[in-house]
């Protein structure tokens, strides 16, 4: 009997079309799977088994009277508590939510509902999406399937190690400062930060408005372009929408997969591939036979600088804490969530504040608070949008020559949970490869490109291309997936341990 | 020592103001979501996640009230900014549901403008303005228990109905130079703003309604010495005085913020820079928040919304759609209608001019319409303490009732009686008349009736009228009114009588 937890998006809508599989059958596979070994993984926060199961019904009933069905009709999907649920749980990982139950849905909800697609739950996330580890959730954090003593990645650790533990096998994750690409390369999965605007962020749990992206996640380059053709386009309700149609992403993952780049150039950006060290030696081999692979199917591969890439995590660290400050400040108990009464409104704001919050999240809110306070603004706020500025113009520059720039999408391979916990600068610099990403609003994709020599745990390669050209890292990531699956005999996560089915 | 007086205060200090109007804008939906914009429905009845603040909620600027800031910039001779941006205003308050408020900052959409306000006597006084800036209105906590603020209070509702309402804030320079006159001054800027955003239909101006909310800012600094500049004068510290919501309370703010001030310099006390409340029960402030401590409201530019660029195109468009300016269209109405400095200003002070203006276009001659809406409609809504757009009667129910006065219908107190059927609802004045029976008696016929069996009554009348004594037909006059409920023609009456008696009228 099939284990079709262990197929493709792509070929389960295949499936089911062909009649080979209801969309019941794979939900129950995907819960049941969940159940045996969420216990020890802990990549969700809320399943739930009777929504999936009654969209299933419908989608199966729906086929079998030969209605026509949107392409991943009845693929089951994990959504990361970022996004709001209507009448589902959502937390955003944090303890100051528990138990709150939207009103209404995000509109990348609708969108997954428009599709048809059973949401089998919530996944686990840093607290308020500040985290690159899935350590600072308010419920515990989420263990990485390659090997449940280490990070899983964060914020949205949750929803890859639902899919590296084949818990699901499509996911919406979310992508401030690297949450998408980060946990995507720790978990050997592949995760997409498209251009900012691509995706409604209407429903998003807002960490820093003018970083975040929702985003699609995947095992598979294909099957992540079939998830972001669902979530992407205009919508009215988030003013920073863009209007126009979402790229041409699943034609451009599918032209990638003939494995012909020939005239591509692509870019390796210096400041970001470990030239000056820090990134593990593992991570840049198998990043340099990557870069071969391209090289290979046609493309020419050239060195750029961008050298203000120096001073972006600086300044992603004034930005988004100011922002976050600020969009946190709606957690005060007198509308939703918890409350901790303290004889006035305003100590029962505190009290809740102190309470709910943990500690990354109050750190932030320090930073972000001083940061933005008169006689500051300018010093502080007001210099990291100018490095912002230099970060776009350095893109600009290099987009001018390239397609594509590509990068190793984090320094090193998961570390152990708990290593960098008291250390929040080593925790950040976790993030130096995906952060200008965000910084210039331009999308970035992160897929496997194997495994490290020295401790064979999986690293990531990160693509970035121009704003609005999402289609173009689906091209090269589809072209390289192909390559390095055709070396690898299959797909990278075949090769994880296997989790123990309790 | 005998209590300083707004005179003598002036006397010795020169006043310098400033005045912050908020107007909010009568779009159909609030400033960044598409609740309904209405005053008055039940608490948190027009609320959704937007402006609610729940997590995950995103704000859409509402072009409809970008236009009307602009139209209310423009008439306030502002220059419209090619591209302004929003910025959050960030404080903690339970009704302002996200903790910050959105607002404009250091980039307003309208700024340097001025504004030409005629007082009385006609005289002309231009006021600087430094911004018109939009923004979202707070809700309102409402304290329960105690006195009915805050303090004493056992708990605090909140309705959120209001947050999100588009505000357009007007900020002026400091206006200096209006001596004795300030307060006239301020209260006619602020009727002058009222009109202003009346006449562009985009807001009701009602101000008793918090449409149009004044707060005042007044500094008081020595008179300059005879022959010295009284502009080379530094400003004295300013209290600000906030939410005062009536001409009438604008005008008794700066009496008691002058006097107040006042007495403190003379007795060599600082004034302390401060916000203060104004109550309308006591006429008179009392310190709010010090300034001194002023919170910091971390402004930054708003990430969830794009810039407002307005093309140069779109700006002239919206300038060609501009009403007259109030003072301007005065003058010409005055002209119009004939009316003297009086009847004008107690139409003006009442706010009864698009009542009348109203009640000419359906048909009514001016004084007319005057007479009724300064007169027995006034009376009334004075007695019942409302406002006469209060009133269950329209403009047109008005002409439609002088109208029945005119073609002898109804005389004048069946008029009266008429419209008080139609402010219990009754219908219209025709109606009214149909249903109460108040139509003149005008059947000769029933009205000789009448006067024989009054006649029959008084014997002695007749011969008394025969005499000469003419002005006795008056006892007979009266008893057919009262016999007919006062809905003969008394003219007609009277001829009756003078022909049964064989006398010539």
């Amino acid at each position: 009997m099939t284990d079709w937890t262990r197929a493709s998006a792509a070929e389960m809508a295949a499936a089911m079309r062909r009649g080979d599989v209801t969309s019941v059958e794979l939900t129950r596979a995907h819960l049941d799977r969940i159940t045996a070994v969420d216990g020890d993984v802990h990549a969700f926060l809320h399943v739930d088994a009777e929504g999936a199961l009654a969209t299933a019904r419908e989608v199966d009933a729906a086929r079998a009277a030969g209605d026509d069905l949107p392409p991943l009709a009845g693929v089951p999907i994990a959504i990361k508590d970022v996004l709001v649920t209507e009448g589902l749980p959502t937390t955003a990982g944090s303890r100051i939510l528990e138990g709150w139950i939207p009103p209404y849905d995000g509109t990348v909800t609708r969108r997954i509902r428009a599709a048809r697609m059973p949401i089998l739950g919530k996944t686990n996330m840093d607290e308020f999406a500040m985290g690159s580890s899935t350590e600072h959730s308010g419920y515990g954090p989420t263990h990485n399937p390659w090997d449940l003593e280490r990070i899983p990645g964060g914020s949205g650790g949750g929803s890859a190690a639902a899919l590296a533990s084949f818990e699901a096998p499509l996911a919406v994750g979310s992508d401030t400062g690297g949450s998408i690409r980060q946990p995507a390369s720790v978990t050997a999965t592949v995760g997409v930060k498209p251009t900012y605007g691509g995706v409604s962020r209407f429903g998003a749990i807002a960490l820093a408005s003018s970083l975040d992206q929702l985003g699609p996640c995947g095992r598979t380059v294909l099957d992540t372009a079939l998830l972001h053709e669902v979530m992407g386009g205009h919508d009215e309700m988030d003013a920073t929408s863009l209007n126009e149609p979402v790229p041409p992403v699943v034609d451009a993952a599918r032209d990638g997969a003939r494995g012909d780049l020939s005239g591509v150039r692509i870019g390796v950006v210096k400041e970001i591939s470990g030239a000056d060290g820090g990134f593990q030696d593992g991570v840049k081999q198998r990043f340099e036979e990557s870069l071969e692979h391209l090289r290979t199917m046609g493309a020419e591969i050239v060195e750029v600088s961008c050298p203000s890439f120096e001073y972006a995590l600086a300044a992603y660290y004034v930005i988004l804490p100011s922002e976050a400050s600020s969009n946190l400040a709606k957690f005060d108990s007198v509308r939703f969530g918890m409350r901790v009464e303290k004889g006035n409104v305003e100590r029962t704001m505190a009290a809740t504040r102190a309470e709910g919050f943990g500690d990354e999240v109050k750190r932030r809110i320090i930073l972000g608070t001083y940061a933005l306070s008169a006689g500051y603004y300018d010093a502080y706020y007001g210099s990291a949008q100018k490095v912002r500025t230099l970060v776009q113009r350095d893109f600009d520059a290099a987009f001018a020559d390239v397609a594509v720039l590509v990068s190793p999408t984090t320094p090193t391979t998961p570390f152990k949970l708990g290593e960098r916990i008291d250390d929040p600068m080593a925790m950040y610099l976790n993030d130096i490869a995906t952060i200008p990403a965000n910084l210039a609003g331009i999308p970035g994709m992160s897929l496997p490109a194997g495994l490290a020599e020295e401790d064979g745990l999986p690293v990531g390669f990160q693509i970035l291309a121009p704003a609005r050209e999402d289609a173009r890292l689906y091209r090269v990531g589809a072209a390289l997936e192909r390559a390095l699956t055709d070396e690898w005999g299959g797909a990278l996560t075949a090769q994880a341990p296997e989790l123990e089915v309790k | 020592m005998a209590a300083l007086t707004y005179d003598k205060a002036l006397e010795q200090f020169d006043p310098v103001f400033g005045i912050e109007v908020h107007v909010e804008l009568n779009t159909a939906t609030k400033m960044f979501c598409g609740c309904a914009n209405q005053f008055g429905a039940e608490p948190n009845t027009q609320v959704c996640p937007v402006c609610l603040g729940l997590p995950g909620s995103m704000p859409v600027t509402n072009q409809k009230a970008v236009e009307s800031a602009i139209r209310l910039g423009l008439s306030l001779g502002c220059s419209i900014r090619e591209s302004s941006r929003f910025a959050r205003k960030n404080y903690f308050y339970p009704d302002v549901s996200k903790n910050y408020q959105i607002s404009q900052y250091d980039e307003p959409t309208c700024f340097e403008g001025s504004l030409d306000v005629v007082l009385d006597d006609g005289s002309v006084v231009t006021v600087g303005i430094e911004r018109a800036h939009m923004e979202e209105d707070a809700g309102k906590n409402t304290h329960v228990g105690g006195s009915g603020g805050i303090q004493g209070a056992s708990h605090s509702l909140v309705d959120y109905n209001r947050g999100g309402v588009p505000l357009v804030e007007i900020v002026t320079h400091p206006i200096e130079g209006t001596a004795e006159r300030v307060a006239e001054v301020a209260r006619a800027y602020v009727a002058t703003i009222r009109d202003i955003v009346k006449a562009l239909g985009i807001s009701d101006g009602r101000m008793e309604q918090g449409s149009v909310r004044a707060d005042v800012n007044l500094s008081l600094r020595p008179k300059a010495a005879a022959g010295e500049d009284q502009a080379a004068v530094p400003f004295g510290k300013r209290s600000e005085t906030k939410n005062v919501n009536s001409l009438r309370a604008i005008e008794r703010a700066i009496h008691h913020e002058v006097v107040r001030q006042a007495e403190l310099l003379l007795a060599g006390q600082p004034v302390v820079q401060e916000t203060r409340h104004w109550h309308e029960d006591t006429n008179s402030t009392t310190p709010g928040r010090s300034k001194e401590q002023a919170e910091d409201y971390r402004y930054f530019p708003e990430p969830d919304l794009l810039p407002v660029e307005p093309s140069r195109e779109w700006v002239e468009e919206l300038r060609g759609t501009l009403p007259e300016h109030p003072a301007k269209m005065r003058a010409r109405l005055k002209e119009e209608w004939g009316f003297s400095d009086t009847d004008m200003r107690d139409a003006v002070n009442a706010d009864a001019l698009d009542l009348i203006a109203a009640t000419i276009e359906a048909g009514a001659k001016p004084q007319a319409a005057r007479k009724w809406w300064m007169g027995e409609l006034a009376r009334t809504a004075n007695d019942r303490e409302v406002t006469l757009r209060d009133l269950a009667v329209t403009p047109a129910q008005v002409a439609e009732l002088q109208g029945l006065v005119d073609e002898g219908k109804i005389n004048d107190k069946l008029a009266r009686q008429a419209l008080e059927g139609v402010l219990a609802g009754e219908g219209s004045p025709a109606e009214v008349v149909a249903s109460r029976g108040l139509e003149v008696v005008s059947d000769d016929s029933a009205l000789e009736a009448a006067v024989d069996e009054a006649l029959a009554a008084q014997p002695d009348v007749l011969a008394k009228i025969q005499d000469g004594k003419v002005q006795a037909a008056g006892a007979i006059v009266g008893a057919v009114m009262k016999a007919t409920r006062g809905q003969a023609d008394a003219g007609r009456v009277r001829e009756i009588i003078l022909a049964r008696a064989g006398v010539e009228g």
